[in-house]
């Protein structure tokens, strides 16, 4: 009796993180998908691949990084603002996302600028 | 710093920093940004470049020269038909009309009423006896307050729309160009080798009192309704370059090196540009 209680104890500690560790595996695996067909020049191919990857896992910051640059590709500059910024909120030490969101940064508020006049 | 450069200099150590980590866990890929076209022109199936009120320097005709180069430009960059014509004489044309907004002034502050009080499609035609020259008016606009004086001319709807009827209704880029001289003395930091006592080599940081020269490029860019003559969207730009004074650069170059930098953004004005560049994938 004890020893399935302690069982029922360990399975209840480390459920969520093996879940989560399982939804990352899927999500890396759309990820990395998902990177292939962009360099292939396939976009529509890639940014579904990451769109998938973000449901998966909602805290994969390189999922929304990359999200945000098939985005911009497309020319979605709101949409890629969103996803740049959830990259930063999850990783704001990331080099790589605040380079990659310097760069479109700069289109972005000339585009902006722009449709102001 | 700008973004850009921000980020290539971050970049840089990004990648030096994880190629000596030995991270593979990012990729580098080109990436081409649509920018939509700041106008709509789809209701134009031609554009007359039509001419620039210029000033500023002698050294350059800096209408003729934005002309020719703006329509080259357009002939392979944009999707529009560009019809070639006579430069205009912009300059000499508003110098015309701002001395008879001037007379009609004089005339009805005397109580008479003008005759003809608003300067119209004439102006497309062999204009009146004297005739302001060009050349003499272009030389008399030295800065933005001059070329204030002949503003006007873009607002003067009869004419354009004249112009436009005249080549059948095209979009009209018209505007002004100030090309300036431009002087700075101060100090700049330079970047001086020096040698220790073993004969090691190291660059530092030296501020220098340097005298530099060069010029800045003022263009306005006026975008005419050819069927309305109205203004359907103008743009101004600034860009400026300086030279180290004894180095003698021709003023022509330093126009087209200016000229260069502001074209990307005239060429999206009317056309879907895409911006080049490169952004990191991350695994």
């Amino acid at each position: 009796m004890r020893r399935l209680i302690l069982f029922s104890v360990v399975v209840l500690i480390f459920a969520p993180a093996l879940a989560s560790a399982q939804d990352r595996g899927k999500s890396k695996e759309q990820v990395e998908f998902g990177i292939k067909v962009a360099q292939n020049n396939l976009w529509n191919e890639a940014l579904y691949r990451w769109q998938q990857a973000v449901k998966l896992d909602p805290n994969y910051a390189a999922a929304w990084n990359n999200l945000a640059i098939a985005y911009e590709h497309e020319g979605k500059f709101d949409e890629a603002k969103k996803a740049y910024e959830k990259a930063l909120e999850l990783e704001p030490k990331n080099l790589m996302i605040r380079q990659n969101y310097d760069l479109f940064k700069e289109i972005n508020d000339r585009t902006k600028r722009r449709s102001g006049k | 710093m700008t973004a850009r450069s921000a980020a290539a200099a971050s970049s840089f150590i990004v990648a030096g920093a994880l190629a000596l980590a030995g991270c593979t866990g990012f990729y580098e890929i080109p990436i081409e940004t649509p920018i939509q076209p700041k106008m709509d022109v789809s209701a134009f199936q031609r554009v007359l470049v039509a001419g620039f009120i210029s000033g500023g320097s002698d050294d350059v005709d800096a209408n003729l020269e934005t002309v020719r180069l703006l329509r080259s430009q357009l002939r392979t960059k944009s999707p529009l038909r560009v019809i070639e014509a006579e430069v205009l004489p912009l300059a000499e044309i508003a110098a015309i009309e701002a001395k008879e907004d001037a007379t009609a002034i004089t005339t009805t502050s005397t109580g008479v009423t003008p005759i003809s009080p608003v300067p119209t499609a004439e102006m497309v035609k062999p204009l009146p006896e004297p005739k302001p020259d060009a050349k003499r008016v272009e030389a008399n606009i030295r800065n933005e307050k001059d070329l204030a004086k002949y503003d006007k001319i873009f607002a003067d709807v009869a004419y354009w729309k004249k112009l436009g009827e005249e080549y059948q209704t095209p979009l009209i880029v018209t505007g002004t160009v100030l090309f300036t001289p431009h002087q700075a003395n101060g100090f700049v930091m330079q970047n001086r080798e020096v040698y220790d006592a073993y004969g090691r080599r190291s660059v530092i940081p030296v501020r220098t009192y340097m005298e530099r020269k060069g010029f800045i490029l003022q263009p306005r860019f006026v975008f005419i309704d050819g069927r309305t003559g109205a203004i359907l969207y103008s743009e101004t730009f600034h860009e400026e370059i300086l030279y180290n004074s004894q180095q003698s650069v021709p003023a022509l170059s330093t126009y087209f090196e200016l000229m260069d930098r502001v074209m990307p953004s005239f060429l999206s004005t009317l056309s879907a540009q895409k911006i080049r560049g490169t952004r990191v994938l991350l695994k």
